[in-house]
C-alpha cells in the first residue's frame, strides 16, 4: 500500500484565489535588470522579504517579451508567494506585471524608479514590504487534500544512475499521484530526442499528441538552425558524459523514466503557461535546469522533484526543489544536497515501489514545511528563458 | 553484490553501479525488468555510471539500452569492454 491515497492531506496556505501554496514568501520582484539593486536593498531592509534578481527585461519584444511578462506574472501568482512588491525602472511595464498578479487577489504593489531615484523608491517599497511581511507572518496553514499539490519534475547533471534509479523513482511517484487528480508537469523538449515516440504513444488523445509533436518539432528546428556540430559537446553535457551517458538518445530514454509507466500525457503547454485541468502536462521548455524549474514556478507548480546523478545543486527562489539521487558516489561526496537517497534501488535492497514511497513521504514533509536541502543551503536560482536577441 | 544493471534482456550495454571495477573483475549484473542476474567479466577498468558491453559489436551496429536504439557503434567493441563516447555516437542531430 502506498504512503498516499485520496484521503491523504497536507498543511498548506490557501490563497485568495483558492490555490494552495506550501511556502509563504513575500517577494520583491524586479521588472528588469536595472531594478535589481533597489529590490535587493528592500529585501535587506525588511527581514522575511526576498528579492528575486534576474538579468533581463529591457528592449525585449514580440514572443520573447510575452514570455518575460508571463514568467514574472506567473512567479508572482504562484501560491507559494503571499504578497509581491514589483520594482521597475518605469511605471508602464511595472504596472502590467502588477495587474497580472492582482488577478489572484493577493496583495501586490508596483514602484517605478524614474522621477524618484533608488533612495526614495527603496524607502517607499520598504514600508509596504514591512506591512506585507507582518501580514503574511500571521497567515495559518490549513488542511488540504493531496490533489491540490501541483508537482513538477526535471532532472539535472544526469548520469546513467538517473535512468536506472532516480528518474524511475519520480515516475513511480507520478504514477501514484496521477490517479488522485494532481496537476503534474514535465518538459525538457530536446532531452526527449530519441524517445519522442515513447512520449507520443503516452499522449491521452490525438489532439494532445499533435500539440506535443508540434512543440518537439519546433525545438528541433531551433537546434538545426543554430547548431555547429551534432551537439555532442553540449547535449549530453560534459557532466553527463563524465557520469557515463554517451548519446542524447540514451539521456532521453533515461529522462523519460520520470513520467512513470502508467500516467498518460494529458495536456501540452507552452513555456510558463498555466495548465487548465488535472493530469500530467508536457511543457515545452529548455533542458537547462534553472530555466526549466523557473518556468515550472511560473506555471503555478508548488513542489518540484529533481533527480540528479552527478549532483546538480540547483534550487529555486519560490519552488522548493526536492533532490533524488541513486548514485552512491554522489550521495557520499555531496550528501548535503540530497533529500532522497535511492541508492538501495541499484543494489536490489529496496523496490521501486518503496523508492517511490520514500520520495512521496519526503514530498509530504516538504509540503508541510520542512525545508529542502536546496532551501537550507540558500539556493534561490531564478533564471528567465530568452527566445532571441533584444531589439 | 550487483556490479551492473540493465533494463531489458535485449540490451547490448549495461551500467556499472559500483566503484572500483577493474580489468578482470568478475561482475554480477541485474536485469531489472526480469529480476534475473547474469555474469560478465570486465576487460577494462570501468568507472561507476559508465557502461560495459554485453556482446561483441562492430562498426555501424545499433546499441540497445532500455530495449531501444541509443546510438551507433563507431569503433569495434568486445564483451566486457568500456562502452562510451570513444566507441558509440548519436544517430541524431
Amino acid at each position: 500500500m502506498s504512503v498516499i491515497d485520496q484521503n491523504t492531506t497536507f498543511l498548506g496556505y490557501r490563497r485568495e484565489n483558492g490555490r494552495v501554496g506550501i511556502r509563504n514568501h513575500v517577494i520583491i520582484l524586479p521588472l528588469d535588470d536595472l531594478s535589481n539593486a533597489a529590490a535587493e536593498a528592500v529585501a535587506h531592509n525588511i527581514k522575511g522579504a526576498m528579492a528575486i534578481p534576474h538579468p533581463y527585461g529591457r528592449l525585449q519584444f514580440g514572443a520573447d517579451l510575452e514570455l518575460h511578462f508571463r514568467t514574472l506574472i506567473g512567479a508572482g501568482c504562484n501560491p507559494n508567494v503571499a504578497a509581491v512588491v514589483v520594482i521597475g525602472i518605469e511605471d508602464g511595464w511595472t504596472q502590467k506585471v502588477v495587474e497580472g498578479i492582482k488577478s489572484t487577489g493577493k496583495p501586490v504593489i508596483g514602484f517605478g524608479i524614474e522621477l524618484h531615484g533608488d533612495h526614495d523608491t527603496i524607502l517607499r517599497a520598504s514600508k509596504v514590504a514591512k506591512d506585507y511581511v507582518q501580514w503574511a507572518s500571521e497567515l495559518q496553514r490549513e488542511v488540504c487534500p493531496i490533489s491540490e499539490l501541483w508537482v513538477s519534475t526535471k532532472c539535472g547533471e544526469s548520469d546513467t544512475t538517473s535512468g536506472c534509479g532516480a528518474n524511475p523513482t519520480v515516475g513511480n511517484a507520478f504514477d501514484k499521484l496521477h490517479p488522485l487528480g494532481n496537476y503534474l508537469c514535465f518538459g525538457e523538449t530536446t532531452e526527449l530526442t530519441g524517445g519522442e515516440h515513447i512520449v507520443s504513444a503516452r499522449c491521452a488523445n490525438d489532439d494532445v499528441r499533435k500539440k506535443f509533436q508540434f512543440m518537439f518539432d519546433r525545438y528541433q528546428d531551433v537546434i538545426n538552425r543554430h547548431k555547429t556540430s551534432d551537439l555532442s559537446d553540449s547535449q549530453p553535457t560534459k557532466g553527463n558524459i563524465a557520469g557515463g551517458l554517451t548519446t542524447i538518445e540514451e539521456k532521453a530514454l533515461g529522462n523519460i523514466q520520470k513520467i512513470g509507466k502508467l500516467c498518460t500525457v494529458d495536456g501540452v503547454i507552452d513555456k510558463a503557461e498555466i495548465p487548465t485541468h488535472p493530469g500530467l502536462w508536457f511543457m515545452d521548455s529548455s533542458s537547462a535546469a534553472a530555466e526549466m524549474v523557473t518556468l515550472c514556478a511560473a506555471s503555478g507548480y508548488v513542489a518540484h522533484f529533481f533527480p540528479t546523478g552527478q549532483g546538480n545543486v540547483i534550487g529555486n527562489a519560490i519552488l522548493p526543489v526536492i533532490k533524488i539521487c541513486a548514485n552512491p558516489r554522489t550521495v557520499r561526496t555531496m550528501s548535503e544536497h540530497i533529500d532522497v537517497d535511492t541508492t538501495g534501488l541499484l543494489q536490489r535492497e529496496i523496490t521501486l515501489d518503496e523508492a517511490g514511497d520514500k520520495l512521496l513521504d519526503c514530498m509530504l514533509r516538504t509540503a508541510n514545511g520542512r525545508l529542502t536541502a536546496a532551501e537550507a543551503l540558500g539556493h534561490r536560482e531564478f533564471v528567465l528563458t530568452r527566445l532571441y536577441e533584444s531589439a | 553484490m550487483i556490479h551492473f544493471v540493465l533494463h531489458d534482456t535485449r540490451d547490448t550495454v549495461a551500467v556499472v553501479v559500483v566503484e572500483g571495477v577493474t580489468a578482470g573483475t568478475d561482475m554480477t549484473g541485474w536485469i531489472m525488468d526480469e529480476d534475473k542476474t547474469i555474469q560478465v567479466q570486465a576487460r577494462q577498468d570501468i568507472p561507476i555510471g559508465h557502461k560495459v558491453a554485453l556482446k561483441d559489436m562492430g562498426i555501424g551496429d545499433t546499441v540497445i539500452k532500455y530495449g531501444i536504439d541509443m546510438g551507433k557503434v563507431v569503433a569495434p567493441i568486445t564483451i566486457g569492454q568500456h562502452a562510451h563516447v570513444h566507441n558509440i555516437k548519436t544517430k541524431r542531430w
